[in-house]
C-alpha cells in the first residue's frame, strides 16, 4: 500500500474586540438582546452607505506585522455577492485581489525537530454576517443583525500542514500571538475565532494536490484536530479502495464524530467580485505603517527567547509562563524584587496557575502583587512558614484580599521550629507508631518520612518538617 | 403672477419684504398639486408629515430657505414611505433622513411630496414607474424625460418651486431640458449620497432642478458639501456659488465636442445650440473644436458599469427585511430561494429585471474581464479625454439630448433607442465631471431644448458663470407652461 501524505490549509476568521464595527458606529459587543446593536448602515437598509472604521485597519496591518507579512497599503474593499438571510446588503464587503496582507509565515514547535515555519498567503478583512436562529415554537428562521458588521480579519495559510496535530498548532500559536496583540478575545465558543479547514491526501512524493474536501463548524481546536483526522482516514480509505473523492464542503458533527457532505463544487457560489464603488481606495502612509511598526507589543516567541537568556529559566517553564501575556509581566516584576528566580517560576506555573484555574480568573483580575510572591519565597526560605502553609496563605490572600503578614499573624500559622515544642510533638508520634519505630531500629530508614508526615499532620502543616527529620534522625542515632 | 410660479430667490425677497410668508406659498403650491397633479402625475405621492418650518415649535436649523421642495422618490425622507417608483419597496419607511434632506429641513425647506421617476432611475422618460408615466408639462401626450421626470415635471408645471433629483446617465439634466428648467448633475462627491438609495454606486450624483439658474445655486448651497457618513463624498471647500452668478465670460474658452454633433442629433436641437453658442461669442466667449475621441463608447461602457453596480446594489430587495414579501406558490427549491425568486420576481418591472440580468452577466465569472473590467478601463480613457480637454478648456458645451422630448410609449419597446437619448449626459457621470442643462430655445411644435455646459471637477462656478451669462442674455426661462 502506498504511503500517503495529508496536505493542509487553514482559514481563521478573527473577529476584533474594537469599540465600534467595521463599517458604523454600532457598539461591537457579543451577548446582547438581538437586533439592538443595528443601525442603517450595518442592517444594509436602502441608502445607507459604510465608512471605514479606521481602527479595524490599524489592528489588520499589527496582525499582519505580527505574523511577518507584506502589507498592502493600497487598502481597496470589493463585494462578494451572494444571498443568505443573515447578509442584510446581499452582498459582503470584502477584499479580493488586494488583500490587506500577504506572504506571511509564523513558526510552529515540532515533536521532534527544530520549529516548522507555516507560510500565511494572505490575510483580508471583512465584515461579518448576522445569525440565523431557529425557532422551534414557530418553525421559522429569525435574523439577529447585531453580529452584522463586526470586523473580520481572514488568514490563510499555505498548505504547509502535514498532520492535524500540525494544524492543532498552528491554531494555538497563532491565538496566542493574537492574544498578545490584544485585538481579539480569540474565544472560539463565542465565535470570535473561527477556523475553516481544507484537506486533500497525496501518495508521498508526489508534487501535485489531491481533491481537496472543505471542512466547517468546527467549534474548538480539538475539534479542528479531530476533524482532520477523521477526513484524512476518510480519503486514504477512499484512495485505497479506488474511490474517487469529492470536491465538497463538508461539516464537522461534534456528536456523530464526522463530517458530512453539506454543498458540492458544482453548487458553488459564483461571488462575482467587483471593486467596493461605495469605499474609495486609499493608501496608508509611510509614517503610520511606521508608527503601527513601533507599537507592537513583544510576540511570544521574542519572550520565550528573551527569559532564556536574561532569566535563565528552563525552557519548559519559559513555555508556560508565556501562555500568559499578563502573568508573563507579571513574572518579571517578581524577577526585578529577587534573585530566587527559580522559586518565582515555581509559585507561579504551580500554586498561582492552579489558582488562575480554579478562579477562571486573569492575573490582573486578582490582589495579588509581586510583592506578596516574593514574600511568600522569603517566608518559606527564612522558615517561618512551610511550603504547604505558604499554598494555604496564597489561597487565603485571594480570599480575603488581607496582606499575607495579617493572614499568617491572625490565623496563628508560623511555623513551629523551636526545638523543644518540636521535641514534644516527636514524643507523642513515636508513641502513638510503636511499629514504624520498630522498623527503623531495624535499619529502614525511609520509614523516618512516615514519622515526619504524622508530625506535620499533628501541626496542621506549622512544623518545619526539615527539623523534625533532623530530630528525629538524631534520636535513634543517639538512642 | 401666482406665488408657486415664481422662483425661489424671487419668494425669498417677497418674504423679506413681507409681501407673502412661507405658509401661503406652500399652500398655493398644495394647490397647484391638486389642480394639475392629475394631469401631470408628477407626484408619487404626497408628504405625510408637514414641514417643520411651519409647525410652532420651533424647528432647529438657520432656516433661511422656507421653500416648497419636491424630492425624487430615491432619497430617504425620515418616516415618509420612499420606494424608488417600485413595487418591491411598497411600505418601506425609512428610519432616517438622507444628508440631503437633512440639510434642507435645517434650511427651512418644505417637502410637498415625493416625485415619480422610472423604477430605481432605470430609463430615460420616468414610464418605468409602477404607478404609471409622468406627462410632459409642455406637452401631456410627451414624455418629461427620465429618471427624474417627476421632478423636472413638477418644476416645470409650477407644482414646486425647486426640486431634487438624482444623475447617473443624465437623470437630471434630460428631464431638465425636455421640461425646460434648470438641472445640475453636480461633480462626483460634491454633494452627500447618504440616504440616496442607490442605482450605481460610481455614478449616482444628486442635483438641483430649479426655474433658473440663480435658484441652481442657491439650491446647491444648501445641499453640497462634505458628509463624513459618505466615503465618496469630497472634503473639498464648498464655494458660495450665487457669487458666480456674474454676466461675464469675456475671454473664457470653451470646446464644442466634434464627436457631439452627428447623425441623430435633432436639427432644430443643432441650431438651437447653435444660436446659443452665438450668444456666448457674443459676450465674449471663444469657441473652439475639441476632440473627445472615446465619446462613441461611452453609452456602451456605461450600460455595463451601471447594471453591473445595480445589480449588486438591488440584492438588498429580498423580502426578508423591509418591502414587498411575496409567497411562493409552490416549494421548488427551497422555502428561502423560493421567497427570493417570488419576490423579486412580483416587485421588480421589466426594465429592473433587464438591467439586473445585464449587470449580473457582465460580472460572472469568465466575462468579468471582457465586460466589467475592458469598462473600468474605457471609463479611464473617457476621462483622460476630459482632462486633457479641460487642459485647454474652461467649459465644453453640447446639445444636452439629441432630440427633444418624445412621445409616451414612442420608445418603451425599444431599450436601445430609449438608452440612446442619453448619449451627450452619459459621459459626465463617467468623468465624474459637473454638468448643467439649461433652456436654450423650443422647438416649433413648443417642446423645450436643453443646453449642455460640462465643467472641470469641483469646478461648479464655471457652469453658473457661463449658464448664469446666457440666461441673462436670452429669455427662454421666463417661458411658461400654460394648461
Amino acid at each position: 500500500m502506498p504511503e500517503f501524505e495529508t496536505v493542509i490549509g487553514l482559514e481563521v476568521h478573527l473577529q476584533f474586540n474594537t469599540a465600534t464595527k467595521i463599517f458604523c458606529g454600532c457598539a461591537n459587543f457579543f451577548g446582547k438582546d438581538p437586533n439592538t446593536l443595528t443601525c442603517p448602515v450595518c442592517l444594509g437598509l436602502p441608502g445607507s452607505l459604510p465608512v471605514l472604521n479606521k481602527k479595524v485597519l490599524l489592528y489588520a496591518i499589527k496582525v499582519a506585522m505580527a505574523l511577518n507579512c507584506q502589507i498592502n497599503p493600497y487598502i481597496k474593499f470589493d463585494r462578494k455577492n451572494y444571498y443568505y438571510p443573515d447578509l442584510p446588503k446581499g452582498y459582503q464587503i470584502s477584499q479580493y485581489d488586494f488583500p490587506v496582507a500577504y506572504n506571511g509565515w509564523i513558526m510552529i514547535p515540532m515533536t521532534e525537530g527544530p520549529d516548522k515555519k507555516i507560510h500565511i498567503k494572505r490575510a483580508h478583512l471583512e465584515e461579518d454576517a448576522g445569525k440565523l436562529i431557529h425557532d422551534p415554537a414557530t418553525n421559522s428562521s429569525l435574523v439577529d443583525y447585531n453580529r452584522t458588521g463586526t470586523p473580520l480579519l481572514e488568514i490563510v495559510t499555505a498548505p504547509d500542514l502535514r498532520c492535524a496535530q500540525e494544524a492543532y498548532d498552528y491554531l494555538t500559536t497563532l491565538k496566542l500571538i493574537l492574544q498578545y496583540l490584544h485585538v481579539s478575545d480569540c474565544d472560539m465558543e463565542k465565535g470570535s475565532l473561527r477556523c475553516d479547514a481544507n484537506i486533500s491526501i497525496r501518495e508521498k512524493g508526489d508534487g501535485r494536490f489531491g481533491t481537496k474536501t472543505e471542512i466547517k463548524n468546527m467549534n474548538s481546536f480539538r475539534a479542528v484536530k479531530a476533524a482532520l483526522q477523521f477526513e484524512a482516514n476518510r480519503h486514504q480509505k477512499l484512495l485505497s479502495s479506488h474511490q474517487r473523492i469529492i470536491q465538497e464542503t463538508r461539516l464537522w458533527n461534534e456528536e456523530k464524530a464526522m463530517t458530512i457532505s453539506m454543498r458540492s463544487k458544482e453548487e458553488a457560489h459564483d461571488y462575482r467580485y467587483f471593486p467596493e464603488p461605495d469605499l474609495v481606495p486609499f493608501v496608508v502612509d509611510e509614517k503610520t505603517l511606521t508608527q503601527i511598526k513601533a507599537s507592537l507589543p513583544e510576540l511570544p516567541q521574542e519572550k520565550f527567547g528573551r527569559f532564556l537568556n536574561e532569566y535563565k529559566i528552563s525552557g519548559y517553564d519559559a513555555q508556560i509562563i508565556i501562555q500568559d501575556p499578563e502573568l508573563s509581566l507579571f513574572f518579571e516584576k517578581c524577577c526585578q524584587l529577587t534573585r530566587e528566580i527559580k522559586k518565582v517560576c515555581n509559585w507561579l506555573i504551580g500554586p498561582l496557575l492552579q489558582e488562575l484555574h480554579t478562579r477562571k480568573a486573569a492575573i490582573t483580575q486578582l490582589s495579588l502583587t509581586p510583592d506578596d510572591v516574593v514574600n511568600l519565597i522569603k517566608k518559606v526560605d527564612s522558615g517561618i512558614l512551610s511550603n504547604l502553609v505558604a499554598k494555604d496563605v496564597l489561597k487565603l490572600k485571594l480570599d480575603t484580599g488581607q496582606s499575607i503578614d495579617t493572614i499568617i499573624i491572625e490565623q496563628g500559622l508560623t511555623q513551629v521550629s523551636d526545638d523543644g515544642t518540636l521535641e514534644k510533638i516527636i514524643a507523642e508520634i513515636l508513641g502513638e507508631n510503636d511499629r514504624v519505630v520498630e522498623q527503623i531500629k531495624q535499619g529502614k530508614e525511609s520509614a523516618i518520612v512516615f514519622l515526619v508526615g504524622q508530625a506535620m499532620k499533628k501541626t496542621q502543616g506549622k512544623a518545619n518538617p526539615k527539623k523534625i527529620g533532623e530530630l528525629i534522625k538524631r534520636r535513634f542515632q543517639n538512642g | 403672477m401666482k406665488l408657486n410660479e415664481l422662483t425661489a430667490h424671487e419668494l425669498l425677497d417677497l418674504y423679506k419684504s413681507k409681501t407673502t410668508t412661507p405658509q401661503t406659498v406652500y399652500e398655493e403650491v398644495c394647490k397647484a398639486v391638486n389642480q394639475l397633479d392629475s394631469k401631470v402625475q408628477a407626484y408619487l405621492r404626497l408628504a405625510k408629515n408637514k414641514p417643520q418650518s411651519l409647525s410652532p415649535s420651533s424647528p432647529t436649523g438657520d432656516q433661511k430657505f422656507p421653500i416648497p421642495i419636491a424630492i425624487k422618490d430615491n432619497i430617504c425622507i425620515k418616516n415618509e414611505e420612499v420606494t424608488c417608483a417600485s413595487c418591491i419597496l411598497k411600505g418601506f419607511h425609512p428610519p432616517y433622513d438622507a444628508t440631503v434632506i437633512e440639510r434642507i429641513k435645517k434650511a427651512g425647506g418644505m417637502i410637498v411630496g415625493q416625485a415619480n421617476m422610472d423604477e430605481f432611475a432605470f430609463g430615460s422618460s420616468t414610464e418605468n414607474s409602477s404607478s404609471g408615466a409622468t406627462r410632459n408639462p409642455w406637452n401631456l401626450n410627451c414624455v418629461p424625460g427620465g429618471s427624474s421626470g417627476g421632478s423636472a415635471a413638477a418644476v416645470a408645471a409650477h407644482e414646486t418651486i425647486w426640486a431634487l433629483g438624482s444623475d447617473t446617465g443624465g437623470s437630471i439634466r434630460q428631464p431638465a431640458a425636455f421640461c425646460g428648467v434648470v438641472g445640475l448633475k453636480p461633480t462626483y462627491g460634491r454633494v452627500s449620497r447618504y440616504g440616496l438609495i442607490a442605482f450605481a454606486s460610481s455614478l449616482d450624483q444628486i442635483g438641483p432642478l430649479t426655474k433658473d439658474v440663480t435658484d441652481n445655486a442657491l439650491l446647491l448651497n444648501i445641499i453640497a458639501g462634505y458628509d463624513e457618513r459618505d466615503s465618496t463624498c469630497a472634503d473639498v471647500a464648498v464655494a458660495d456659488y450665487t457669487k458666480s452668478l456674474v454676466k461675464d465670460v469675456q475671454g473664457f474658452k470653451i470646446g464644442i465636442p466634434k464627436e457631439y454633433f452627428i447623425a441623430g442629433l435633432d436639427r432644430e436641437v443643432k441650431s438651437a445650440v447653435e444660436e446659443a453658442i452665438a450668444v456666448l461669442k457674443k459676450l465674449g466667449a471663444e469657441f473652439k473644436e475639441v476632440s473627445l475621441p472615446h465619446t462613441e463608447y461611452a453609452v456602451a461602457t456605461y450600460y455595463i458599469l451601471a447594471t453591473a453596480e445595480a445589480s449588486s446594489n438591488l440584492a438588498r430587495f429580498d423580502g426578508v427585511q423591509f418591502g414587498l414579501r411575496s409567497t411562493p406558490a409552490a416549494v421548488r427549491r427551497s422555502p428561502i430561494v423560493d421567497m427570493y425568486e417570488a419576490t423579486r420576481d412580483a416587485g421588480f418591472g421589466q426594465e429592473a429585471k433587464r438591467r439586473i440580468m445585464l449587470g449580473t452577466y457582465s460580472l460572472s465569472s469568465g466575462y468579468y474581464d471582457a465586460y466589467y473590467l475592458r469598462g473600468q478601463q474605457v471609463r479611464t480613457l473617457i476621462k483622460r479625454d476630459f482632462d486633457e480637454a479641460f487642459k485647454e478648456f474652461d467649459a465644453i458645451i453640447t446639445p444636452t439630448a439629441p432630440t427633444t422630448a418624445f412621445k409616451l410609449g414612442e420608445k418603451t419597446d425599444d431599450p436601445l433607442a430609449m438608452y440612446l437619448s442619453d448619449i451627450y449626459t452619459i459621459s459626465a457621470n463617467l468623468a465624474g465631471i459637473p454638468a448643467i442643462s439649461l433652456p436654450c430655445g423650443f422647438s416649433q411644435n413648443g417642446l423645450p431644448i436643453g443646453l449642455q455646459i460640462l465643467g472641470k471637477p469641483f469646478d461648479e462656478q464655471m457652469l453658473f458663470r457661463m449658464a448664469y451669462s446666457y440666461e441673462q442674455s436670452t429669455s427662454w426661462h421666463k417661458r411658461k407652461v400654460a394648461f
